[in-house]
């Protein structure tokens, strides 16, 4: 299997340290995990690599509340309850009741699969210990039908994280890490043109202008990030504002700036 | 010659392990490093470092170690140039010099030797800055490329001058917080139990007691999990703390932040306390330093934020209060030496950076109070200390005026 598999999509530009730390994690078949600043991307990683290879995305959102079981498989008690009771079905078969979670079905599939675990920090603190000898493995047992499936291809799993919490060491041991460095003028003008091909070389130029000077901007709670560019830019155009002039105030500021202390901050600076 | 790197990264405090060694040379196996230096780095980081914050750790390890290596590494080309010229001498290479060979392969020493070529043009016309030393950039005056020496194909950068420069240095453990970092950090302050209405209901055990009752639903129902820990957070306002102004405002604003803990109480002192506390940083509504201690459960947490940074005689001296209109008659030190013996848990939040602190007021009260600089790492090391105890951190390179002074 050639290494350089990921290159980016049309949609998805990714720097060359990305592709790089991403083709590493395929190429060992570790799971890769990645942070960076809200709105850099990270989810949308898992979905175009998943299409630049042309495999299918199995997709698992953590959640405050999930379990790590929850993503092998679950018991779904209910439905043989209610079967048992109203005559439905074969309620001797237990293994009717089992639903695979995502990674139960990105280990049980035929072929290869990409697994997005989206914000693994949302979850309990034990949450990611829970999965160690899965994602080792590659392989997990079903309690109650004594089912063991194991992965015929190791999927390439994507990790995402907004650092919310620490992960265990003993976890991270067992993943390839990437953070995804704040893109730089010139790649961020080529993520724009990604989403914006109708965009004049100027009109770019000055939306870069405007974006970086906020983000520059001292004491920000929140700067604004790739995503938010995009909207505004989005906003500015849905609206026929003249991009060629945008001087003195920003226009759609709500679609950069989220929070009001962050707004009265500009107006500040603006006015001095 | 890994295993050495992966020490120099564990040096640095980095938590490589065997598990990182093989997987770095199964990577290397599979050619993941793309035979080069720069292919290296990049491997390397990937499959060692699990945090952004481990970066800089990582470049200076990496700059360090591998300057070394491109040295050796020309001398092992030279020698290796001597046996290609002449093939007949290549039987009598000793088994270490095989065992090299075998361990480096000659693209990957060109690649070396080539990187070491770069560094020696760099050294004849830019001066002796090829790692940086005080955060200086290493190419910043032979007038190429101001961020850097571009080499290779795609622009590529090489990783001697990546490591060199530090770009991640911000990202460091060891620096100032913004509120959110404070946030998290301030999750690990938390001892849960179950108190109050009892409102959500307990699964298992309602499982447990259907069956009990012979397939007949029986509901269980438990009181939610809640933080128990309660905060006194006391904050040194104006003078000396303008400067951290900001900084304190964000612990403030991810402390106070509703049902973080089961109660939290803030007030104010300027300097260093004395009888009395203030419920608003405009010192208008005193409370009794006395009766905040009576108030208080000793196993309350108590959390000082201030620079501990005065003259001696407004800490030690009686009536050394910076108001004489308080005509305080008990000295600083003792209201301070009240609050410690009072709480089981205290923690002194400070500012300053760690190293001025010996000879100086803050010694003293870092006798009192366990101390930690406000940053991501201090924080953590308090909040640690907050709710699991242990030992208690140390004040670097201590002197005796302050025992003296103290005691």
């Amino acid at each position: 299997m050639a290494f350089d598999q990921f290159t980016g999509t049309d949609t998805y530009i990714a720097s060359d340290e990305l592709r790089h730390s991403v083709n590493v994690a395929v190429a060992l078949g570790r799971p890769l995990l990645v942070r960076g600043e809200p709105g850099t991307g990270k989810t949308l990683l898992a979905e175009n690599l998943a299409r630049a290879l042309d495999l299918p995305l199995l997709r698992w959102h953590v959640k405050s509340t999930t379990k790590a079981k929850d993503g092998l498989y679950v018991y779904d008690t209910v439905a043989r309850l209610h079967d048992s009771r109203f005559g439905d079905g074969d309620v001797k078969d237990v293994s009717r009741y089992i639903k695979l979670g995502p990674l139960g079905e990105a280990l049980a599939a035929d072929s290869r699969r990409v697994l997005l675990i989206d914000e693994i920090d949302k979850a309990d603190l034990e949450f990611p210990n829970d999965l160690l000898l899965e994602l080792d493995a590659m392989r997990f047992r079903i309690d109650e039908t004594g089912r063991e499936v194991v992965a015929r291809e190791r999927p390439i799993v994507i990790i995402t994280s907004n650092n919310e919490k620490e992960l265990p060491d003993a976890f991270l041991r067992r993943c390839v890490f990437h953070y995804i460095e704040f893109p730089n003028r010139e790649l961020m003008a080529r993520i724009v043109r990604v989403h914006h091909p109708d965009l004049t070389d100027k009109v770019l130029d000055q939306c870069l202008e405007v974006f970086f000077g906020l983000r520059a901007t001292p004491k920000l709670r929140k700067r604004p990030t790739t995503s938010e560019l995009i909207d505004w830019i989005c906003a500015l155009q849905k609206a026929g504002v003249d991009l060629g002039r945008i001087g003195g105030g920003i226009p759609f500021l709500g679609t950069l700036l989220k929070t009001e202390q962050d707004v009265e901050l500009l107006g500040k600076r603006a006015k001095a | 010659m890994l295993v050495d790197f992966l020490f120099e990264l564990r040096k640095e405090g980095l938590k490589v392990a065997s598990h990182e060694w093989l997987a770095l040379a199964e990577a290397m196996e599979l050619g993941l490093h793309d035979s080069s230096l720069d292919g290296f780095y990049r491997l390397a980081r990937t499959v060692c470092v699990k945090d952004v914050a481990d970066y800089d750790a990582f470049d200076r390890a990496f700059a360090r170690y591998f300057q070394g290596v491109t040295e050796a590494a020309l001398a092992l080309t030279k020698d290796l140039e001597a046996w290609l010229a002449d093939p007949g001498a290549l039987r009598e290479l000793t088994d270490e010099q095989i065992a090299t060979l075998r361990r480096l392969g000659l693209e990957e020493l060109r690649a070396l030797y080539e990187q070491r070529l770069r560094e020696q043009k760099e050294r004849h016309d830019g001066g002796n800055r090829w790692i940086g030393t005080g955060g200086t950039s290493p190419f910043g005056n032979h007038g190429k490329n101001p961020t850097g020496l571009r080499v290779g194909p795609g622009g590529a950068r090489s990783a001697m001058a990546v490591a060199g420069e530090r770009r991640f240095a911000a990202y460091r453990r060891d620096v100032v917080l913004d509120v959110r970092q404070i946030d998290v950090a301030l999750r690990g302050l938390r001892r849960l139990g179950r108190e109050g209405a009892e409102d959500e209901l307990d699964l298992d055990d309602t499982v447990a007691a259907t069956c009990a009752n012979a397939g007949d639903l029986e509901l269980v129902w438990r009181p939610p999990r809640r933080n128990r820990v309660k905060v006194i957070l006391l904050m040194d306002v104006g003078g000396s703390m303008d400067p951290h102004a900001e900084l304190a405002s964000r612990l403030f604003t991810a402390a106070s932040r509703a049902g973080r803990f089961a109660k939290f109480r803030s007030y104010y002192f300027h300097n260093c306390v004395y009888e009395h506390v203030y419920e608003d940083a405009h010192f208008t509504k005193r409370v009794a330093v006395a009766d905040l201690i009576t108030h208080s459960d000793k196993d309350e947490k108590l959390v000082l934020l201030g620079d501990a940074l005065m003259h001696p005689a407004e800490l030690l001296d009686p009536g050394g209060s910076y108001s004489y209109a308080l005509g305080s008659r008990t000295p600083g030190v003792e209201w301070l030496r009240r609050l410690a013996n009072h709480f089981r848990r205290t923690a002194w939040l400070n500012p300053e950076p760690d190293r001025y602190w010996a000879g100086s007021t803050i010694e003293v009260i870092a006798a009192l109070f366990p101390m930690w600089q406000l940053t991501l790492d201090g924080l953590a090391g308090a909040v640690r200390y907050l709710t699991r105890g242990g030992p208690r951190p140390t004040v670097p390179n201590p002197t005796a005026w302050a025992k003296a002074a103290g005691g």
